[in-house]
């Protein structure tokens, strides 16, 4: 602000305007500044407002379960038995599952689009994947039902004869479950994780790779220790917006993972997530302690999303800080 | 995703709300909300009512719970429900409410078994719930062996398909379920939405059916129509007679003629008795105030009850359900008398 009003008056010193385009200029000042504030205390208000509305709806919910709501292990609407844990669990493991399998491919694809791939292969490739992140949840839900879950189906009896031993590969052969619903989230944020991640590796200047060319570094040598390191905060920025996605992601995830809300270690496990389990049970709900424990439900979305935004802020201060180049 | 959906449908319904004052200055409205499970007759009564008296009805299928709730703030004129009301929902309406079974459904126990193609792998209802419990695991486990001895069954598991959203259809499923099997009643009980203790769940009868077409060793539930839609293997439950019927029109009405009707239809007519009746059918119900809050609609709104019950019943067997049975229509005719507006029946017949 000071410094703003500072180059005001130095700009204005040279050839002094008359008073009333001083005015005029700062009643425009004004209005514009005026504008641009109550659109963002908009989005404050905004998320103000949701918050306390869902507290208020949850309110009932809060009361008659306190913290067994976060910590019990069933959800039985017939007695009204809510525990949230098994679809915590849910939605941050297939989220997990799902930055496990995008983070290497889309770092792969943005450093083979930025340091490696010629220019026409690279329209190509962005433009493909401009129409990946265009393509509705609800389709790539039913890719995943008549492609994707039978593929694991007959996938899983190997895996299961060759590592059955881990609890990670036991139970029948559903096709539906946690691992399917990873894989279908993973290629959904790839698109936003890639696009990102490649926009971070493109505003590295050229002088940084130049240097380390001329150090003779290999281009490995150039892209892990010269490209890569330098927009640290960015790549953790795709990869934040990428588990938001993940996190809150419905439609695809319900037609996949088999929506039994159960913790089991197996990947090839039914599971439920909280927005799915949302979505399914909303339209139905009647009781007033139902529909309240639904809400809070929704809440504890919200909760997890902030928890994992701010730890990843954290995380990303602490490494530009100690990386010693912030941008 | 679902925001985006959510909008455009509240920019629909917005602009259907900014039409509606044309519209209603030339004909009579109705609305109503609730069940999905009857859409597809209402709609076709809807459509049918409209062409012969010009009275125009609008209704949601949101699920029958938010029918039931929309009912009670009153913002619409009739709801639906697949499950009778509870008595604390009847309690917080302002003014009596009425049921009125419109049709009754049937469900088809469904499967894919590989090896076994065609429809009637005989079960009893002890079979069916330790099926749905989890405690019979595979194919040809002795008890299911034992019912079938004719048929090659398979050392598979057995992957129980059923609904992940709440539904009517579920309500029925596990109403029968709690009819028939102690353990059941006790451990997961009747509702929409249940703690299952086993199985994948799926969206919609159309997710069911899929799911069991496409995974083999699966079983699951589905209405009657969908299973004839979409070819699926349904099996023959045993009934309270003992005798092992497959899923039909007829035997869905049989049931219902073969259990006690309460002055207030609210009743399930799960496993009913005859030789003919399959056990698991329900009716579908139509919530309407006894005491009409507006003279022209409740007048109109007890018009269209009285023509659904009688006019409306032929359109029933072509998409899949089972018309009332005479003695319910009969009864029904008295319930639509006693329709009133400030004392005076609704209806001058």
């Amino acid at each position: 602000m000071t410094s703003h009003a500072a180059t005001e008056k130095s700009r204005s010193r040279p050839a002094p305007p008359s008073p009333q385009d001083i005015r005029r200029k700062h009643v425009g000042d004004a209005l514009f500044r005026g504008i641009t504030a109550l659109a963002a205390a908009s989005v404050l208000a905004l998320a103000a407002i949701y918050v306390v509305q869902m507290a208020l709806n949850s309110w009932e919910a809060v009361r008659h379960f306190g913290w067994s709501f976060v910590v019990g292990t069933t959800w039985d609407p017939v007695f009204e038995e809510f525990g949230a844990l098994p679809v915590i669990w849910g939605t941050v493991i297939s989220s997990l599952l799902a930055l496990l399998i995008a983070v290497p491919i889309s770092l792969g694809v943005s450093i083979y689009l930025t340091e490696i791939a010629g220019r026409r292969i690279r329209r190509i490739i962005e433009f493909l994947i401009e129409i990946l992140a265009s393509i509705p949840s609800v389709v790539y839900g039913l890719w995943g039902i008549f492609v994707l879950v039978p593929l694991v189906r007959s996938i899983q009896p190997h895996l299961t004869s060759w590592f059955g031993f881990l609890p990670l590969f036991q139970g029948p052969p559903f096709g539906y479950g946690m691992l399917t619903a990873g894989i279908i989230l993973a290629i959904m944020i790839l698109p936003i994780m890639t696009s990102l991640t490649r926009e971070a590796l493109h505003a590295v200047p050229n002088h940084q790779r130049e240097a380390s060319l001329a150090l003779a570094s290999t281009r490995w040598e150039m892209i892990r220790h010269a490209v890569l390191p330098y927009n640290k905060s960015g790549i953790i920025a795709a990869i934040v917006l990428g588990l938001g996605r993940a996190l809150g992601e419905t439609m695809a995830v319900t037609m996949v993972i088999g929506n039994q809300p159960t913790i089991s270690t197996s990947l090839f496990m039914p599971a439920q997530t909280i927005a799915s389990l949302i979505a399914n049970e909303f339209a139905e709900a009647s009781s007033s302690l139902y529909l309240s424990v639904l809400i809070e439900l929704g809440l504890l979305l919200f909760g997890i999303t902030l928890l994992l935004n701010v730890g990843a802020r954290l995380l990303v201060n602490r490494i530009s800080h100690a990386g010693g180049r912030r941008r | 995703m679902a925001s985006r959906s959510l909008g455009i449908a509240f920019l629909v319904t917005l602009l259907l709300a900014l039409s509606l004052p044309i519209a209603s200055a030339q004909t009579v409205q109705l609305t109503g909300a609730g069940a999905s499970f009857p859409y597809p007759i209402y709609s076709k009564w809807f459509d049918e009512y409209y062409r012969e008296t010009g009275v125009q009805i609008n209704y949601q299928s949101i699920g029958s719970g938010g029918g039931v709730r929309q009912l009670l703030s009153r913002t619409v004129d009739f709801g639906a429900s697949d499950a009778p009301m509870t008595d604390e929902e009847l309690a917080q309406a302002e003014r009596p409410i009425v049921h009125i079974p419109t049709v009754i459904g049937a469900v088809s126990v469904v499967y894919n078994i590989p090896g076994v193609p065609q429809s009637g792998l005989k079960l009893t209802p002890e079979v069916l719930a330790d099926i749905f419990l989890g405690e019979i695991t595979r194919w040809n486990d002795p008890r299911i062996q034992a019912l079938n001895p004719d048929l090659n069954l398979p050392n598979t598991h057995i992957i129980v398909a059923r609904r992940a959203d709440a539904s009517g259809t579920t309500y029925t499923f596990s109403d029968y379920l709690s009819a028939v099997s102690e353990k059941w009643a006790q451990r997961v009980g009747v509702g929409r939405s249940l703690n299952w203790p086993t199985g994948l769940g799926a969206r919609g009868n159309e997710g069911v059916a899929g799911l069991v077409r496409q995974t083999p060793g699966a079983i699951g539930y589905v209405e009657q129509a969908y299973a004839e839609q979409n070819n699926l293997a349904q099996a023959a439950l045993q009934n309270k007679d003992g005798y092992f019927v497959l899923p039909s029109l007829e035997g869905a009405s049989l049931t219902a003629a073969g259990v006690e009707m309460p002055p207030d239809y609210r009743v399930s007519i799960v496993n009913g008795s005859g030789k003919d009746a399959y056990p698991i059918a329900t009716f579908t119900w139509l919530l309407v105030y006894q005491d009409a809050w507006d003279h022209e609609k409740g007048k109109h709104l007890a018009e269209f009850l009285w023509w659904a019950i009688h006019d409306g019943q032929r359109f029933a067997p072509e998409l899949n359900y089972a018309p009332l049975p005479d003695a319910v229509v009969k009864s029904l005719e008295e319930t639509l008398a006693g329709l009133v507006y400030n004392g005076q029946p609704l209806l001058n017949r």
